[in-house]
């Protein structure tokens, strides 16, 4: 099947608009017989639940947590982008569409890329008509901060816990959805598939994870929100319960699958502190508005540093190494995530890395600290000049700021970030790649569409900050209500979709034949025993820097722990109960194929773009020597997999990449 | 370190449950409480025993999910912070710790430490909202100034996490807190003063309906709350429902 992009014609600014205006509308009236499913309730699934509950239709939504309120967006920290211009420093919509693509490493499409940014201002709207108590000033405005791969002040905020905000906020539209019936909640159930009737998705089956009970539902469309795949590293940002299992059976059932390899490793985050691990806490981009990163200049120091003979406090300036403002000037701390990451990475692996793993770097906030103190005693007509009472003042308005990621980390760590420099490194937080879908985030399964993390459309080789909340809501709130109408006008006269059919007969097989056998398997190994496996291939060979040799092994590698997990692992319990082993060991069952075709096709994309690195695709000279080389001649395409069987023998489609309104260029923070 | 643990095990809703005795050897003080709680699961299995059940998402103290009663308080003995957050380095060598669910009439369990809490959704459900349709047709964000005081305090409500740990802490298995913070949020702000009167009084009955208990004044809530919401809030819901009584 060719991939059909279905990008609207005329000039990129005029697209969206000449869309909403040429596309058929389902009448009201007719709404009322029309069903959607919506999978997931982070700021995706539960802004496009309430969205099309508002408009009419019947939603059923689903999430495995205990209530919608949960979902991993809810962690999310820094901010929001909108190209709202508030503080007049040059931001535009065509700034932010520019930014995005440029930050996205030339791999996102361009139109869907200028709709995110076309309707990011109204988003700031929305939430605040919700009640969404974003960061404001004195004078009662709307406060903006900076992020990572930008030069304006676009990113809107609530402390460091915007993505909280923002949830509760989509959480409370679908709120007043449910308490009026349109939209049905279901907790506490898993997706387990999704079911194809006549070609069309029209339904799934799922768990319900008290009861163990296998459940079909139906409906005239199925949108999956589900999220992202990073716990496929086992060690990552996401929360325990983040899973592909959603995407991945869509996969199996005919949605393409796009970009697997390109996932964000973001730079700041605490570090591993031993084998008992469960999870890694990210600390905010927007720390790097204030925080300053550096290690040591002179090995004598990292040492000094790591056996508690030097404080890092008492390093003199001239002895450290600020490497970001060091080798990228223009954009210094704030370059984008995969650059800094990579930097943090080369100057550990050179041996500079200030903890006894060696792994870490310092983010400081002793410059900020003096300088708030400065700027909060001359404001308060104080003594600027005493440096205990600048330090006290300087501390404050950190705490304002982060007070809540300063609090993190202390309990994690067990040290005062205020007095001492945090120490962090990157860690696997999110993933660019995803279900493909086309302009009307419709995936390759007519009917089954998906949005937010879960697909691959907006970011291309790398996110910038505050970017995921963007499109999360954008795609939930202002694009999918439009497009998905557009389909659902053929279905007024449908009628509710049967669930006796032979495809769901069929479905729901699959879905107890693959409990039965781990249920019963009585093997002698635990799930997370062969998680925790999968992540150490993963962060090893398909992780920030990748080559063919690594690659090639990790096929073979996780090819040999699927097998072995099918014939050896052990899932305690029964079916008929509250038994999370049971849905850990599908989730597990599910990323043990996804990473295969995740290394396929970090072994296929023979560049280095965004997050995706390849040690044998580097600028060998110049000014740009060592920094990522993208082959634009050879890979300007999304390679979107078919599913065949096995991994490994997954069809490559490409959907070639047209730049029209940005010129393709090599991207520089120099 | 060594630890003594006595977990409240409880096959479904209708077992009666008790408390099971455990030993944990070679506890890492970096570790988080979940993460032993980990430890011992993966031990449990390999010896075809059943592992513990208890809730847990997000693991960095934000989604609301994780619980747990540990020596007699909610999220345990250190302030600020949910169970997710709390670490071993809070408990010495040789300690025992009693690990039971969070109980009120409200949240019954599901399984060993694992609640339903459905019952603080169904109160939101009733009017933890304002009622403006996601069209992006409303007014430009700056057009609504607010003053920074009342910003901050509606968002200090808001970073409520609805984990329940006030109704486990209060003896009356109140919601008082976690409502209020919710009826504040709103009402600190001008786009949620129009609906104020139903959103305290239809909150508020809901409450009752789910079998929460009064509010006798008693503050533990507000110490045992990881994200330090004030007791302020509900304060602020009393006069809010007050006004909306006599409103009618």
């Amino acid at each position: 099947m060719a991939l059909d992009s279905k990008i609207p014609k005329g000039p990129i600014a005029d697209k969206w608009t000449n869309y909403k205006n040429n596309i058929n509308l389902v009448n009201p009236a007719n709404k009322r017989n029309i069903d959607v499913i919506v999978v997931g309730t982070g700021l995706a699934g539960g802004s496009a639940a309430a969205t099309l509950a508002e408009l009419g239709y019947n939603v059923k939504a689903f999430c495995f947590q205990d209530s919608p309120r949960r979902a991993h967006s809810i962690a999310a920290q820094g901010g929001i982008n909108a190209a709202k211009n508030y503080q007049g420093d040059g931001d535009s919509t065509y700034r932010l569409f520019y930014d995005t693509v440029k930050g996205g490493d030339y791999r996102s499409r361009e139109a869907n890329v200028y709709r995110l940014a076309e309707v990011s201002a109204n988003i700031i709207d929305q939430c605040v008509a919700q009640g969404v108590p974003f960061a404001r000033e004195y004078g009662g405005l709307l406060d903006n901060r900076s992020f990572g791969g930008v030069l304006v002040s676009r990113t809107f905020y609530a402390a460091g816990q915007t993505g909280q905000q923002l949830l509760l906020g989509a959480y409370s539209a679908m709120n007043r959805q449910i308490g009026r019936g349109k939209i049905k909640m279901y907790n506490r159930h898993e997706m387990l598939d999704v079911v194809v009737v006549d070609g069309k998705a029209r339904g799934i089956i799922t768990r319900n994870l008290i009861t163990g009970e296998i459940e079909r539902h139906s409906a005239h469309a199925v949108v999956l929100g589900t999220g992202g795949y990073g716990n496929v590293f086992f060690l990552s940002t996401n929360a325990m319960g983040s899973n592909v299992t959603a995407a991945w059976k869509a996969h199996k059932r005919g949605a393409y699958f796009a970009n697997p390899c390109y996932t964000q490793i973001h730079p700041t985050c605490i570090p591993v502190s031993g084998d008992h691990q469960s999870k890694l806490t990210l600390m905010s981009e927007s720390l790097r508005n204030d925080g300053r990163i550096w290690v040591p200049k002179h090995m004598k120091d990292v040492e000094a540093i790591r056996t508690g003979k030097l404080k890092p406090k008492d390093l003199k300036e001239e002895d450290r190494d600020y490497y970001l403002e060091r080798r990228y000037p223009a954009f210094g701390n704030l370059v984008p995530r995969d650059v800094a990451s990579r930097a943090a990475k080369e100057r550990c692996d050179a041996g500079f890395g200030v903890n006894a793993t060696g792994e870490a770097v310092f983010l400081d906030f002793a410059a900020a600290i003096q300088r708030y103190g400065k700027e909060t005693a001359h404001v308060r007509g104080l003594d600027e000049n005493d440096a205990a009472l600048v330090k006290t003042l300087g501390q404050e308005v950190i705490k304002n700021k982060y007070g809540n990621l300063f609090q993190m980390y202390e309990k994690i760590v067990d040290q005062d970030p205020y007095n001492t420099p945090m120490m962090i490194y990157p860690a696997v937080h999110y993933t660019m790649g995803g279900i493909w879908v086309d302009y009307n985030l419709m995936t390759t399964v007519p009917g089954l569409y998906c949005i937010g993390e879960a697909n691959f459309s907006d970011h291309g080789a790398n996110r910038l900050g505050a970017s995921a909340l963007m499109q999360g809501l954008a795609d939930g709130y202002f694009v999918l209500p439009y497009t998905i109408g557009d389909y659902l006008a053929d279905d007024i006269r449908t009628g509710t979709i049967p669930t006796d059919s032979k495809e769901f007969d069929a479905a729901e097989k699959d879905v107890r034949d693959q409990i039965n056998h781990l249920i019963s398997n009585n093997g002698t190994h635990s799930v997370d025993h062969f998680h925790k496996k999968l992540g150490k291939i993963m962060w090893n060979k398909v992780g920030m820097a990748r080559n063919v040799q690594g690659l090639t092994e990790a096929i073979q590698e996780i090819k040999e722990l699927r097998a072995e997990f099918w014939k050896d692992v052990k899932v305690p319990g029964t079916n008929e109960e509250y038994n999370e082993e049971l849905a850990k060991a599908g989730r597990v069952a599910d990323f043990l194929e996804l990473g295969e075709l995740f290394a396929k096709d970090a072994l296929h994309r023979e560049e280095s773009c965004g997050g995706h690195f390849r040690e044998d695709a580097v600028e060998l000279d110049g000014e740009q020597k060592g920094e990522a080389k993208r082959d634009d001649e050879n890979f300007a395409y999304v390679a979107a997999w078919e599913y065949k069987g096995e991994p490994n023998d997954a069809v490559l489609h490409k959907e070639d990449l047209e730049f029209k309104d940005i010129e393709l260029k090599q991207r520089s923070y120099k | 370190m060594n630890l003594t643990l006595k977990i409240w095990r409880q096959k479904n809703a209708n077992d009666k449950g008790g408390l099971v005795d455990y030993k944990v050897n070679d506890v890492s003080p970096d570790m988080s409480f979940l993460e032993m709680l980990d430890v011992l699961n993966e031990d449990l299995i390999n010896k075809g025993e059943e592992p513990i059940a208890f809730d847990h998402d997000c693991r960095e103290g934000i989604c609301g999910m994780c619980s747990l009663y540990i020596n007699g308080e909610a999220h345990g003995p250190d302030r600020g912070v949910t169970t997710c957050q709390l670490h071993m380095r809070m408990f010495k060598d040789g300690d025992t710790i009693y690990i039971e669910p969070f109980r009120a009439a409200a949240f019954p369990v599901i399984k060993d430490l694992v609640v339903d809490r459905t019952s603080m959704d169904r109160i939101q459900h009733a009017g933890g909202f304002i009622s403006v349709n996601t069209s992006g047709n409303t007014i430009d964000a700056n057009a609504i100034p607010i003053n920074k005081h009342d910003a901050d305090t509606a968002f200090d409500a808001a970073t409520c996490i609805g984990c329940g740990a006030c109704v486990a802490s209060c003896k009356n298995s109140s919601a008082m807190l976690f409502v209020s913070a919710k009826v504040s949020q709103f009402a600190l702000l001008p786009q949620g003063k129009i609906e104020a009167t139903d959103r305290v009084l239809n909150m508020v009955k809901q409450m009752d309906e789910e079998g929460f208990g009064n509010c006798t004044n008693t503050g533990a809530c507000e110490v045992e709350c990881p994200k330090g919401i004030s007791l302020e809030n509900i304060a602020r819901m009393n006069r809010e429902y007050l006004k909306a009584s006599l409103k009618g």
